[in-house]
């Protein structure tokens, strides 16, 4: 780790007194970089950041931040990221719920008033609803607005864009019409994780050695004249992540 | 102005159209208001005009900066981080540079760390000459913000002449800094540092101890410790509610573990402890300043390793390596290892956190911005409760709220 980044106090025994406060729920402790991550299941996400507040010893005891961000290939595909900072002890510390569009999270504003905000940022950007959020209004996006930005499946550009319109002597909104194509270009390095899916590549599956001999192929179809470009089918670029 | 006037009832319950009982006033601040700060629309309820209940509205300079920076390769993500608090622009893209190079664990030279400090100490100056000055106006005094700003105007040159820009620096790089500071601007600034700042002492003396000044700051707003914490306040505004707490001594990074500072602290926690905590910060920046201009040691001002930093412009006329670094590092970039790091440092406003994940890839996979003045602002409805409808204006000057930050 680099020396020149924010040192804070070294966080011996952190890590069994945090599994101790969240206890039945806890779903993985990680440490990298130097930062430790819980992750909990959504029931236990209230009492544990109790606990992670009150308990002496740990005692974080400012919520700096709730993260949303989404992982659309998951199950749940939305994380949602809760940084405490502990004043006393001088240390930080992470906890991750998961959930998806439906699901909602418990609010932690009965902990932190300060939670109010940092929730409704969340809601707006994602749509991760909170129980018990009892103003969980949009906050950052228009008045009326339509649809979670910060959803990876939402496009940069949004949906719509608006102008003043002088015949009409007000504001008006219009699908977003852009005069040059949003230009994005793939730098990954062809040969450094790339999966290229050739035709033919899923008949040449490795077997276990002794497993009988593969099924023959299904008889050939008439040629259609779609094979031919098939072959030249280009390699998928790049990894999805 | 929308105002609503509920019936009064009287002893018997029958409607008399008298002046028993007047509902309350709601009214728009905002969101062009010249005391805003930027844009802010505070919907408030006036009784008369006790201040009721504010609800701020805010997003209305929202950019969408953090998807803009999914889209965006690391070092065309860094200009982004000079708009967001505009007024403090290179220590926004310092937590920005540290949290990459956490992630990658990449070494900085002792002389960029130097630098950063030192230059990250004078966006400090920069940001107290502003905010100062337009609190002083906000509560009704001139001339110590015209004098304010003749010193925040040699902090911009001193930017200009770092960087090439008065104010959306992009000079801090992960890895170090995009140039060396000549000598003649080291010399320059240890001369604005001792004569100078005469300038801000004079401002604030006018204002410090004057009676208006006092009537219109002392026991306004007033945050508790516990408040402080609860609301998530970081920065002048937690020093000022009496919590020693400032990152740059706490987590010390850079060179400022070897600085010799000191924190003012607040009694009272009012709207003019957060004044005079901000103002004994600027000497104390000052006094940081002179240090790094006394201890800077020679040497590189950019990390050496190629495939990060990318080579100097000499060098790129006489090397086909250094051609070929400085082209793939200009297209392509670095990659930077997956994982995920939050790194927050001391702006001038408070904390200001990077909380970053990467897939690998040369483009962050999500970058979440934890602006200070969110959580502050979230604070002006419990901090303006019962106050006079005029205190908004120096409540809102002591949060020290811009809107660039706050939005995103």
């Amino acid at each position: 780790m680099a020396s020149h980044v924010p040192l804070m106090a070294p966080d011996d025994g952190v890590i069994d007194a945090a599994k101790a406060v969240v206890g039945a729920g806890l779903v993985e402790v990680k440490t990298a970089v130097g930062e430790i991550t819980l992750t909990v299941t959504r029931d236990a996400l209230v009492e544990t950041l109790r606990g992670l507040r009150d308990t002496p010893g740990l005692e974080y005891q400012q919520l700096m931040e709730i993260a949303g961000v989404d992982y659309p290939d998951r199950a749940e595909r939305f994380e949602v990221v809760y940084h405490l900072l502990s004043l006393t002890k001088n240390r930080r510390i992470r906890v991750k719920v998961s959930t998806d569009e439906e699901t909602p999270v418990p609010s932690v504003t009965g902990l932190w008033p300060v939670a109010g905000w940092l929730e409704r940022e969340v809601f707006d950007m994602y749509g991760v609803a909170f129980t018990g959020n009892a103003d969980l209004r949009r906050i950052l996006t228009d008045y009326g607005f339509q649809g979670h930005p910060q959803r990876k499946d939402f496009p940069l550009t949004g949906y719509v864009e608006l102008r003043y319109s002088e015949a009409e002597k007000r504001v008006v909104y219009e699908p977003v019409s852009l005069p040059q194509d949003f230009r994005t270009f793939d730098f990954l390095m062809p040969w450094e994780g790339a999966e290229y899916h050739l035709p033919g590549d899923e008949k040449a599956v490795p077997e276990a050695p002794g497993a009988p001999s593969p099924a023959p192929a299904p008889t050939p179809v008439r040629a259609e004249p779609k094979a031919a470009t098939k072959k030249k089918a280009p390699a998928k670029p790049r990894k999805k992540k | 102005m929308t105002a609503r006037v509920e019936i009064a009832r009287g002893e018997r319950g029958d409607v008399t159209a008298g002046d028993d009982a007047i509902g309350n006033f709601t009214i728009n601040f905002g969101p062009q208001h010249p005391a805003a700060h930027g844009v802010l629309r505070l919907i408030m309820e006036l009784d008369g005009e006790i201040v009721e209940r504010v609800d701020p509205h805010i997003g209305l300079l929202h950019r969408g900066t953090e998807k803009l920076i999914e889209y965006k390769t690391y070092a065309q993500a860094l200009p982004y981080f000079d708009r967001l608090d505009y007024c403090s622009p290179m220590c926004m893209e310092h937590s920005f540079v540290l949290a990459v190079e956490k992630l990658m664990g990449l070494e900085v030279p002792i002389r960029a760390q130097y630098i950063r400090v030192l230059m990250a100490e004078l966006t400090r100056i920069s940001n107290h000459m502003l905010n100062l000055g337009s609190h002083i106006m906000d509560v009704g005094a001139m001339t110590p913000n015209l004098w304010l700003f003749e010193v925040r105007e040699d902090t911009l040159q001193f930017y200009e002449r770092a960087s090439g820009a008065r104010m959306h620096a992009n000079y801090f790089r992960v890895g170090g800094v995009h140039q060396d500071l000549p000598p003649k601007l080291l010399n320059d600034m240890g001369d604005w540092l001792d004569h100078r700042l005469q300038l801000f002492e004079d401002a604030i003396s006018l204002v410090a101890d004057n009676r208006i000044f006092k009537q219109r700051n002392v026991d306004i707003g007033t945050v508790s410790k516990e408040d402080a914490i609860a609301w998530g306040f970081s920065g002048p505004m937690i020093r000022a509610a009496g919590v020693p707490w400032d990152i740059r001594r706490s987590q010390p990074y850079e060179v400022y573990g070897s600085m010799d500072f000191d924190i003012p602290v607040g009694t009272k926690g009012d709207c003019y402890d957060r004044f005079m905590v901000r103002v004994e910060e600027v000497r104390q920046s000052a006094r940081i300043m002179r240090q790094c201009l006394n201890d800077m040691p020679a040497g590189p001002i950019g990390s050496l390793d190629r495939k990060v930093f990318p080579p100097s412009r000499g060098e790129m006329k006489q090397s086909m390596e250094a051609m070929i670094h400085h082209f793939k590092l200009y297209t392509e970039g670095y990659h930077v290892p997956a994982g995920e790091v939050y790194v927050a440092t001391e702006s001038p406003k408070g904390e200001f956190g990077v909380y970053l994940v990467a897939d690998g890839t040369n483009k962050p996979y999500r970058c979440k911005i934890r602006p200070t003045a969110f959580s502050h602002l979230q604070a002006m409805d419990f901090m303006m409760k019962g106050h006079m409808l005029a205190d908004t204006t120096a409540v809102l000057s002591a949060i020290d709220v811009v809107f660039g930050e706050c939005d995103r």
